[in-house]
Parts: structure tokens; C-alpha cells; sequence
């Protein structure tokens, strides 16, 4: 997919010279080195002050954000200055590079610093070191394990998800009238806040004495519409919220599949007599697995950080039933100040997240390869 | 699918009125009316239900005008926005265009940032062959796209401590940057396969007259690429506006977003339903809105790099 740019800048040649004087190159080498020594300096300034070994007064770690910013912004010049043609390519890559990595590579190691100590930001204790007590905490706590398996349904309900709405992407790929009107109607849940729809379903539609979804139950016949008393329907009463929200999603994916299928393809099989049944599975359903193995891999990352609809429906209740890892951290950064352990889980988490997505995308590397060579 | 001049070429289907085509018609749109209805009954619910009194709720009347529900202000002016409230004086609209206005520039803030710098990473990933270190264009993608899959669960305590120690805590600017963060990866795949199909002749051409890189990415490509940047944008925005995780934990009173108030009254027992509904609808008027006009976006956004 990537293009390559000609190796010999002869177009560009016209506009600034091929070879970068040495001067410039050398002004750029040492606005880069005094930069970096200014970064650090006042790096090693504000830890000195922190650390309370030298009170000089600076305030917050504000300076060294700008002294950041102030070093990125001489990267970039320095770049140009040293490197001409090749530095103003660099350019385009090192905003969004120099971005992510100040605002990822720092709080994950940070986490982990957190991770091993004991801190509850509602004591007055402070930052302890601990060791691996958080660790020990994490494999002998119920709750986590149990957030752990519930997590296992919440990622299998993508495929219930995924078979519904490949349903009503074929539905919406047949030849219909008004399809513009369905289309916008089918992806509008996913536009809309999953905070608003845990109380417009969760909390109105679903309530138990005045919600018209009680209602509906009532009259088919189930006494009690509690959705949210006992686990199980309280689980899958959270899978049917997640649902009406994700399902839009995996529809105009699948859609945009359908689509993509050539027409000709379609209508060869008609031709030939084969029933609908048939061209499905034998046509239609193979040439969509490309898609369909894109749509259900994002969607399980997606599944993954769950959290918005649960903290804001049930909570994480009846007694941690519907609980996902996220919201039983939110739980215990926000109810219990419990920063050093809440982090603890996350780092466990996020472990395990990419040992789970590893495995996953090997297994469908090796599936899709297997499928293509037959 | 065969119009009636195709069943003159296909004799398989000699009747175009036969019975088993015009059940699986009234099952297609019998189906498709369903999860319409589906998809619409709620947003329909909460819009009514903000209209309603409290008999209203309690009998569970669902259409207006029909009977007892005639329709009443009350949720409305709850918030102080009914007509007989909206010059007045009112603290909680006070509060509600406070949010609004936070979640607005937020949600516009972050992905107007997040295109600003992705937008040239896409495109550099697209074009140029770099080196950083061991890394590779591949690998820098790879770097980009891997962001996605870090729960914010992971970031949010260390963000907190930081935003602490570099007073951005409970600020718009502190949400604006970490919100950047969790679009970027977005955009970038949005816009490398938009600038993936744009012909490299055309900037070719461009160099030949003596534009620089910049210059023909600014002057040549980006026109081009507009309608895929307005995709990534428009669905950056959609996040922004919805997302709760961060906002609830980094923002206290000053910063904070539309949805952590709607999510501060919903725990509160006490509220109405009436006052209830019209924060909700307040809360997705905006983007049922964008879902009704540029549905075109979002779809193109969505399906980026899916379908090759």
C-alpha cells in the first residue's frame, strides 16, 4: 500500500538545493543538543525540587511541559536545518509522533510506578511502595475474576450482535424502497450517548413500574419485570443496551461488504437457479469474511473497554453480576480513592488484553490464510 | 431484484406477482420496520417523555394528544428552557449551557487537534519511507493503531497524578488533549486511506512547478482528501461528545461535560422523569441531528480501510 517517493529529489531539486551547507547543518545539530540540554536541565530541576532537595520554587511540573513543547518545536526546526528535503518530510510524521508518545509512553510507565504502591488518595498517607502486595490482592479478589468471566460473555454476545446484524445488512442490500430513511434509522443508537441511553432504556424503558418495556412483559406474561434484580437478567439485559448501541456499527461495516460484492457475481447465481439459501452460504458468506473478520475483531476491542452503560445502569450490580474490568475500576478509583490497586488491575488488564489480541489475531491470520489457499 | 425486463430473459421466475416473492417482500419490510422501530422508539420516548406531567408517566401514555397527554413544559422548564422560563433567571440552565457549551468546544477542540497532526502523519505514512530507529512505516502504523486497544481504564490514574501535578486537572484544556489521544489513531486510519487512492502523479506535478512537500500537500492533496477528513473529523466529534469515562474521573466543576451531568442526576433517585428526558434529549439533540444529515460521513468514516 505504501508509496514510495523517488529516491532522487531531482523535482524538488528546483526549489531548494540538493545538499544542505554544512553551517546549517551544524546551527541544526546544535539547536537540538541545546534543547535537549534545556529539557533536561529543567527536568532534572523540578525532580530536584520535588524530591524537596532543592526548594527553587517552580511550581508545578507546568515548566517542564513547556519545556517540552519548546524542545519538540526545536526537534522539528532541527530537523529541516540538518536534513533540508528529508527533514521537511519528517515533519509531517513528527507532530502526531512526538504527541502520542509524551501523552502514552510516560503514564504507562508512570502506571506501573503507581501499580506497585499503596496509595489512597483519601488518606493522608501518601504514595507507599509495596511490592507485589497489590498483585496478591488482585489474584485472591472475587470481584476481579468474576468482572473477568464477565467479561468472557460480554465479547461472546458480539456474535449474537454480528449474526443480527448481518441479517439486516442483507435486508438493508436488498432492493428496497426508502433505503436512505432505513439507513439513517439503523445507525442513529450508535450516534448517541451511552450515559443518555442507559437512562432512556436502561432506567425509563426498562423501569419496573412505569416503563413500557415492563409494560410490553407484563402483558406477555412474565409477573415481575425486574431487568436488573437477578444476574443473569440483569447480564443480559446490559448484552441487549450494548447491542442497540454496537449493532448500528457492525451493520453499515457488513453493508459496506455487501456492496462491495460485484454485482454480476450475484445475479450469475441466479441465473444458475441456486436458491437464496444456498448462495448465501456458498457465495455470499465466504466472500464477506474478509469484512466480517475486521468487523468482529474491532468490535471485540470495542467489547473490550465496555464500561460507559454498565457504571451508569446497574453499576456493576446485582452483587458485581453485570460488572465489566472497567467499571469495577472506575468503582474503585472514584468510590474508594484506591488509586494504587484500581491501577494494579488496569496494568493486569491491559496484559491481558494484549496477550487475548495477540492470540486472536494469529488465530484469524492463520484462518484467513488457510481459507484463501483453498 | 429482477425488474420486469428480466423476467422476459429468465423464464425461472415467469410470474413477477407470485406469492412466495410477495412474502418475502412483507418479510423484508415487516422486518426492516421493526428495527426501525426499534432504533427510533427510545430517542421517541425520551423527546415525549420530556413533555409529559407526572400522570403521564405513571400511566404510561406513550401518544400525545390523544387523551390525558396534551403535552406540558414541565421537564422543560425544569431546566429553564420552556417558553415561560427562558428569560428568566435559572440556575440549572445556567449549569446545562455550561456543559453544553464545555462538551461543544471539547468535542470540537480534540478532533480539530487530532486532524491538525494526523492528518500529515497519514499522509507522510502514505508517501514517504521513514526510519526511526529500528522502526519502519509499518511499525509507526502499527505504533499509531496499537493506541486503540489501551482501555482508558490503563490511562486514567496516571492522567489524573499528571493533570494534578501540571494543574490541568478540571480543565477543558486537559480533556482537549487526552481526547486527542484516543481519536488520533482514528483519524490516522481514516486518512491513509484516503490519501492511499490519491494518485502520487498529481503532487508530482505540483513539484515540477516548485511546490515543496508542504506546499503541494497543503495546495494539491488536501482539497482532494476534504471529504475524508470531514469523515474523520465528524466521527471524532461524535466520540468527543459522548465519551464519559475520562470526563467523569479529570473534571470536577469547572470542566466538566455534558454527559457527567446527565450521569451525575441519573444516580440521584429523587429526579423527575420529566427533567430527566429533556437533559437527555438536550444531550443527543446534537448528534441525532449530525446522524440525520451527514450520515454520508460517518458511513464513509466508519467503513475506512474495511472494505479494500
Amino acid at each position: 500500500m505504501t508509496l514510495t517517493v523517488p529516491a532522487t529529489p531531482n523535482t524538488s531539486a528546483m526549489s531548494r538545493p540538493p545538499m544542505v551547507p554544512e553551517g546549517q547543518r551544524l546551527a541544526g545539530h546544535w539547536l537540538i543538543i541545546a534543547a535537549s540540554v534545556l529539557l533536561l536541565g529543567i527536568l532534572i530541576a523540578q525532580t530536584l525540587e520535588a524530591s524537596g532537595l532543592a526548594p527553587l520554587g517552580l511550581g508545578t511540573w507546568r515548566l517542564s511541559l513547556y519545556a517540552y513543547l519548546v524542545w519538540a518545536v526545536a526537534i522539528g526546526v532541527g530537523q529541516v536545518l540538518m536534513r533540508g528535503e528529508a527533514g521537511y518530510k519528517a515533519l509531517f510524521l513528527l507532530p502526531a509522533l512526538l504527541f502520542t508518545i509524551a501523552l502514552v509512553i510516560f503514564p504507562t510507565v508512570f502506571g506501573l510506578y503507581i501499580a506497585f504502591s499503596e496509595w489512597n488518595l483519601s488518606s493522608f498517607e501518601g504514595q507507599k511502595f509495596n511490592g507485589l502486595d497489590n498483585l496478591r490482592t488482585l489474584i485472591n479478589d472475587a470481584y476481579f475474576w468474576n468482572a473477568l468471566r464477565n467479561m468472557t460473555f460480554y465479547v461472546l454476545s458480539v456474535f449474537i450482535q454480528y449474526t443480527l446484524a448481518f441479517g439486516l445488512a442483507l435486508l438493508l442490500n436488498a432492493d428496497i424502497r426508502a433505503r436512505k430513511f432505513f439507513r439513517v434509522a439503523f445507525l442513529l443508537p450508535f450516534m448517541l450517548s451511552p450515559v443518555a441511553v442507559s437512562w432512556m432504556i436502561g432506567k425509563s424503558l426498562m423501569e419496573f413500574r412505569f416503563g413500557p418495556l415492563a409494560g410490553l412483559m407484563r402483558h406477555l406474561g412474565w409477573d415481575s419485570p425486574a431487568f436488573f434484580a437477578t444476574p443473569w437478567i440483569a447480564r443480559f439485559s446490559i448484552i441487549a443496551l450494548d447491542a442497540w448501541v454496537w449493532i448500528p456499527f457492525m451493520i453499515i461495516m457488513l453493508l459496506a461488504g455487501l456492496q462491495a460484492i460485484p454485482k454480476d457475481i450475484q445475479e450469475a447465481a441466479k441465473v444458475d437457479g441456486a436458491s437464496p439459501w444456498s448462495t448465501f452460504w456458498q457465495m455470499t458468506f465466504p466472500l464477506m469474511l474478509p469484512v466480517s473478520v475486521t468487523t468482529i475483531v474491532l468490535r471485540i476491542i470495542f467489547q473490550l473497554k465496555l464500561a460507559d452503560i454498565v457504571i451508569n445502569t446497574t453499576s456493576g450490580g446485582p452483587g458485581g453480576a453485570t460488572d465489566t474490568i472497567s467499571s469495577f475500576i472506575f468503582r474503585e478509583y472514584r468510590d474508594r480513592s484506591n488509586v494504587g490497586y484500581g491501577t494494579m488491575v488496569a496494568e493486569v488488564y491491559l496484559v491481558i488484553i494484549i496477550v487475548f489480541m495477540t492470540l486472536l489475531l494469529n488465530a484469524v491470520g492463520r484462518f484467513m490464510r488457510r481459507e484463501a489457499a483453498q | 431484484m429482477s425488474g420486469p425486463d428480466q423476467t422476459m430473459l429468465y423464464p425461472i421466475s415467469k410470474q413477477p406477482w407470485n406469492w412466495s416473492r410477495m412474502a418475502g417482500k412483507v418479510f423484508i419490510y415487516g422486518a426492516l420496520i421493526f428495527w426501525a422501530f426499534i432504533c427510533l422508539f427510545p430517542i421517541y420516548w425520551t423527546v415525549s417523555t420530556s413533555f409529559k406531567t407526572a400522570v403521564n408517566v405513571t400511566q404510561g401514555d406513550i401518544i400525545p394528544f390523544l387523551g390525558r397527554f396534551q403535552g406540558d413544559w414541565k421537564g422543560w422548564r425544569a431546566l429553564g428552557l420552556s417558553p415561560d422560563t427562558i428569560f428568566q433567571v435559572s440556575t440549572v440552565r445556567d449549569e446545562f449551557m455550561l456543559r453544553f457549551a464545555n462538551s461543544l468546544i471539547v468535542s470540537i477542540g480534540a478532533p480539530v487537534l487530532a486532524v491538525l497532526i494526523g492528518a500529515p502523519a497519514a499522509y507522510g505514512l502514505s508517501r514517504f519511507q521513514y526510519k526511526f530507529g529500528p522502526w519502519r512505516n509499518k511499525d509507526i502504523s502499527f505504533f499509531f493503531l496499537s493506541q486503540l486497544l489501551l482501555p482508558p481504564v490503563v490511562l486514567a490514574m496516571p492522567f489524573l497524578v499528571l493533570y494534578k501535578e501540571l494543574a490541568l486537572l478540571d480543565s477543558v484544556i486537559g480533556l482537549i488533549l487526552i481526547y486527542t489521544l484516543t481519536v488520533l489513531p482514528i483519524v490516522i486510519w481514516i486518512m491513509r486511506d484516503q490519501f492511499d487512492t490519491i494518485p502520487i502523479e498529481l503532487e508530482q506535478a505540483a513539484m515540477v512547478d516548485g511546490c515543496g512537500v508542504w506546499g503541494a500537500f497543503i495546495r494539491i492533496v488536501m482539497p482532494i482528501a476534504l471529504p475524508g477528513m470531514v469523515a474523520a473529523f465528524i466521527l471524532a466529534v461524535i466520540l468527543c461528545w459522548n465519551e464519559y469515562f475520562f470526563a467523569a474521573l479529570l473534571t470536577s466543576t469547572s470542566a466538566k461535560t455534558l454527559p457527567v451531568m446527565v450521569a451525575s442526576q441519573t444516580g440521584s433517585q429523587g429526579i423527575s422523569w420529566w427533567t430527566m428526558a429533556a437533559l437527555s434529549t438536550g444531550a443527543i439533540a446534537p448528534l441525532v441531528v449530525i446522524g440525520v444529515f451527514l450520515e454520508r460521513y460517518i458511513v464513509k468514516g466508519l467503513t475506512a480501510g474495511a472494505v479494500k
